[in-house]
């Protein structure tokens, strides 16, 4: 049993940071119906520019303790992924706004070669590990272990969601939002800047995945810069297993598709006999999405999106 | 596909004949200008050709989206290795189905390209209802879960023996010769490299001729009606579903082929050669050459292929002699190139280089539109 409590604890900590990352696919989707595949690489960049930054900081000799250091290494990435969703809408997304669907999903997947070639090209193809600053002492829970770490990655990415969805709810960009998702042209003719409410869901979206891409590299204790393809298909995953276009769903499909992979992992071997064992991991994700794909298109909370062309 | 009036048969005859004799004597032009390692790579880039015009029936004549196109070349790559390889003997030893082992080509091929169809249809048919980006993320999963079978299929019973991958495969023998010995035809040596090169040239011409009668097939126009709109399609009495898992299942089948040949060509399979960046790498060859324009994805998937080796022969000894050490990998750069044109074809060319006149004339509407209209608000100003 306590094994059990220990792939729930497990599922649940990698499941947030998965809500995290599929709320900027899903607050992307929704807006524009387009699929971002560039996500990935830049929750692989935030984590990658942390790394950095923090080697850089505490090179200053100053003596910060480490929690400061991660959050200084992150407040450097943040901007600077922020900048990087900019220009990707910008340069190429927003010429291709009217163009066959097919074009903006092929630029797509140009620019998320180019985010992990440079990524190779400036930190060169090996792990990094990343550096030990958290504590990560263990607390006992029902038998089972959870770390400080762990909790503070939770209760973090819980904090930001639900600022998100107060953001979306009740300020004036979140309302304009909305209603650029729900109609764009007539949300341009109420005087809602498209153009602005555009940028921002991407300056949004890549921040909430620096801050993603820290949780992953202190999580797992390092980062790569081929990382991103996989995180960010798993977070996709999660987006559409909650319904994609929804925020509440981003988060629940992210909570549920880290608890099936984690629970599904631990007990794959012993419920077959050792046939199949924990490497068959990343399928999970996979095939949660086929699932879902065939009988569920519109995911667990999302509307009907299978019949759109 | 060209169609000539009377006086202009005979130049294209001509023509042709020009070609062809090019494309027989080209090994050993290759071979005699820049090595044996060109003709290998000729070889090679056959490959690519015959992938890239399955993947382009897929995406340039039914415009569905595949991101996962390189587990069929792994499927047909893995068909041949096992069945052409002592690996599977111990596990066949005294279950009476020896007999599958060792196969003439001319059965293992086309069933290379069943089996690779085969998974055409399993993969096609539960994303036939999606649309375009979803279809190509399924898929994008669908290449990945091959691939990381045939990485974790060694255990409990060894199958594909894992990331080690098959080795010791036989080379293609053919009317009782031996691809892997050379052979003296009128006084000329043909190696191993020069009889896969007639082989592929064979096997893509075959290709070639199968896309263009498909094209203008009623299927071919059936899987355009679906690429241009699927709705209309329905109404004008197309079975979508059928047509489109048709056209999964011819595209992969060239996978298959390709795969097989691949295998042979090696004599070594392993999980590596199948990441999900070699289904991008075909990808770009079929946007960047124009799709569902037959010429142009051969130039793209030429121009593709050769773009490594060319850079592999340039950035290294253009580094050791600018800056004394390799900073950049030629990989790397490649992929990094790739990524750029993928942006800039789009953003710029979205016909591809090489387009059919359909294509281009299509894309380039609204701006005949735009140009009609300004024409139109002068002469009522003027």
């Amino acid at each position: 049993m306590d094994i059990f409590i220990q792939q729930l604890i497990n599922g649940l900590v990698v499941g947030s940071i998965y809500a995290l990352i599929a709320l900027g696919y899903t607050m992307v989707y929704g807006i524009l119906q387009l699929i971002n595949f560039a996500h990935g690489e830049i929750v692989m960049m935030g984590a990658m520019i942390t790394i950095s930054a923090i080697s850089v900081l505490s090179a200053t000799g100053i003596g910060l303790p480490g929690p400061v250091l991660v959050v200084g290494g992150l407040l450097i990435a943040m901007p600077i992924t922020m900048l990087i969703g900019f220009i990707i809408e910008r340069i190429a997304y927003r010429p291709l706004r009217n163009a066959p669907r097919l074009a903006p999903l092929i630029t797509a997947i140009g620019i998320s070669i180019v985010l992990q070639q440079v990524a190779v090209l400036v930190w060169k193809n090996n792990p990094r590990s990343f550096p030990d600053l958290l504590p990560h002492e263990g607390h006992n829970f029902f038998g089972a272990v959870i770390t400080d770490l762990q909790i503070v990655i939770v209760a973090l990415a819980l904090l930001i969601m639900v600022g998100l969805l107060v953001m979306v709810e009740k300020t004036k960009l979140g309302r304009a939002m909305r209603a650029v998702s729900m109609n764009q042209a007539v949300a341009g003719l109420m005087g809602v800047n498209i153009n602005y409410v555009i940028s921002m869901t991407f300056v949004i979206g890549s921040g909430l995945g620096a801050i993603a891409g820290v949780m992953v590299g202190a999580n797992y204790g390092l980062a790569y810069p081929t990382m991103g393809f996989m995180i960010g298909l798993k977070a996709f995953t999660a987006a559409v297993l909650g319904g994609i276009g929804n925020l509440g769903g981003a988060v629940a499909g992210g909570i549920l598709l880290g608890i099936i992979e984690s629970v599904g992992a631990g007990y794959l071997g012993p419920l077959t006999g050792g046939v199949l064992g924990s490497h068959y991991q990343d399928i999970f994700a996979f095939m949660v999405l086929i699932l879902v794909l065939v009988f569920r298109p519109s995911g667990l909370l999302g509307e009907r999106v299978a019949e759109r062309a | 596909m060209l169609t000539f009036s009377k006086k202009n048969k005979v130049t294209a005859y001509i023509g042709m004949a020009v070609f062809a004799v090019v494309l027989a004597v080209l090994p050993f032009i290759m071979g005699a200008t820049l090595g044996n390692t060109w003709v290998r790579n000729l070889d090679l880039a056959m490959l690519y050709i015959m992938l890239a015009l399955g993947l382009n029936i897929v995406v340039g004549y039914a415009g569905l989206l595949d991101l996962g196109y390189i587990a069929f070349y792994a499927v047909g790559a893995y068909v041949y290795a096992l069945l052409n390889s002592p690996h599977l003997v111990p596990l066949l030893a005294g279950t009476g189905f020896e007999w599958i082992l060792h196969m003439p080509l001319l059965v293992v091929l086309p069933l290379a390209a069943l089996m690779a169809g085969l998974f055409g249809v399993l993969l096609g048919s539960p994303t036939l209802k999606l649309r375009g980006d979803y279809l190509a993320i399924v898929t994008l999963g669908f290449g990945e879960i091959v691939r990381l079978f045939m990485n974790n299929l060694d255990r409990p019973i060894n199958i594909t023996n894992g990331p080690q991958g098959v080795n010791l495969i036989e080379p293609v023998s053919l009317f009782g010769h031996k691809f892997s010995q050379a052979i003296t035809v009128f006084g000329v040596e043909f190696r191993s490299v020069h009889l896969y090169y007639y082989l592929f040239l064979a096997l893509a011409l075959m290709i070639i001729v199968v896309s263009i009668r498909l094209q203008s097939s009623r299927i071919g126009r059936a899987w355009v009606a679906i690429r241009e709109d699927e709705i209309a399609a329905q109404a004008m009495g197309i079975n979508t579903r059928n047509v489109k898992l048709l056209a999964f299942a011819m595209g992969a089948s060239f996978g298959g082929v390709s795969g097989a040949m691949f295998a042979s060509f090696q004599g070594f399979v392993s999980p590596e050669s199948f990441i999900l960046m070699e289904s991008i790498v075909v990808l770009a060859m079929v946007v960047l050459g124009g799709m569902g324009h037959i010429p142009g994805v051969i130039l793209g998937a030429i121009l593709l292929f050769l773009t490594p080796e060319v850079l592999r022969d340039v950035v290294n000894p253009l580094q050791d002699k600018l800056l004394g050490e390799r900073v950049v990998n030629p990989e790397n750069l490649r992929m990094l190139l790739f990524g750029l044109a993928l942006i800039f074809v789009m953003l710029v060319r979205p016909e591809g280089l090489w387009p059919s006149k359909r294509r281009k004339a299509e894309l380039h509407e609204k701006d005949e539109k735009a140009a009609a209209e300004a024409a139109e608000k002068e002469s009522a100003h003027g």
